[in-house]
């Protein structure tokens, strides 16, 4: 399915949140997710299925003021 | 000073970007003395550069209070905060709704809202607003125990534009820790804002865009320790004419 990742167009066959970040390569433990604009908690990636036209964000820590 | 329960020695918190590179960054934090620095969220990489950022952080020792800088919105601000508490483990957060991209001036309409979202899901929120006494106010009904009112526009290294607000605030909030955020440019605007009584100063650009950044750390951790010991010494009261420091008495007739 198509997805939007951080504002880029991928496409994953993984059906839940966890399966497609381990498929996109965001393997680092340092990562928090949010679909749709709402915020999905780690532990609840692995039950969070996805559909096409999904949008995710995957943050990681950076610099800020 | 006592934030949310934590006691801090360093009335200094330093931002973390803009830096020359993580090296600098790191001696700038080492140099500050300060114990709380701030960071952000941003869109992860397909190299993770995020972790390696992440271990640089934590090797520091510092306490970590991620922001919710470019946040236009409630939602994005309460989602933004969300992601932030479990990354980087901890309750706090420097909460920015902005409400202009020009000035980065704070919609403190949607500041108070996500505040009081964030303080009822538990969060310990450290709120980037303005000099605005009701504003405050608000702020604290809604939970936030202390209060960051803007020195300046964010990154704008103009000082403190109307220290008068900044005096009101302190006496209209005597028991809110206030911590100036954003404005400063030099060590005696630091200085400045700790004579009026704030607590804590936070600033990043004036550190990260000196020349020397190190230097600079060490500058403003010493011009924010002077200007807190000026206060708590009570400086004297301007007088309007001169007055003779050396006595009078016993002056000798030369002439």
């Amino acid at each position: 399915m198509n997805l939007i990742v951080n504002a880029q167009p991928r496409e994953v066959t993984a059906q839940t949140l966890a399966d497609a970040l381990s498929e996109l390569g965001f393997t680092g433990p340092a990562i928090a997710t949010a679909l749709n604009g709402q915020f999905v908690p780690r532990e609840a990636r692995q039950t969070t299925s996805l559909k096409s036209g999904d949008q995710l964000e995957v943050l990681a820590p950076m610099q800020g003021g | 000073m006592r934030v949310y329960g934590t006691e801090v020695s360093s009335r200094l918190l330093l931002g973390t970007a803009q830096y020359p590179s993580p090296k600098v960054l790191a001696e700038a934090i080492t140099a500050s003395g300060c114990e709380i620095i701030t960071v952000s969220l941003r869109r992860e990489t397909a190299d993770g550069s995020g972790a390696g950022f992440w271990d640089l952080l934590r090797d520091t020792g510092t306490r970590i209070l991620p922001n919710t800088a470019g946040c236009h919105s409630v939602q994005e601000a309460v989602t933004t905060a969300q992601m932030a508490r479990e990354v980087f483990g901890t309750n706090w957060i420097k909460l920015e709704v902005i409400g202009h991209s020009d000035t980065l001036q704070p919609d403190v309409f949607g500041l108070v809202e996500a505040a009081r979202i964030l303080c009822a899901d538990g969060f310990e929120v450290f709120p980037y607003t303005t000099d605005d006494l009701v504003v405050g106010e608000k702020l604290v009904e809604a939970g936030c125990e202390l209060l960051m009112p803007w020195g300046a526009p964010i990154g704008s290294g103009q000082g403190l534009r109307n220290p008068d607000a900044l005096r009101a605030m302190r006496a209209h909030f005597p028991d809110i820790p206030l911590i100036v955020d954003a404005g400063i440019g030099r060590p005696s605007d630091a200085a400045q804002a700790m004579e009026l009584g704030i607590d804590a100063v936070l600033l990043n650009t004036a550190v990260a865009k000196a020349g020397d950044p190190v230097a600079m750390a060490r500058a403003m951790a010493l011009g924010i320790e002077a200007g807190r010991m000026g206060h708590m010494a009570e400086p004297m009261e301007p007088r309007d004419m001169a007055v003779p420091s050396t006595p009078l008495l016993g002056l000798a007739e030369l002439g």
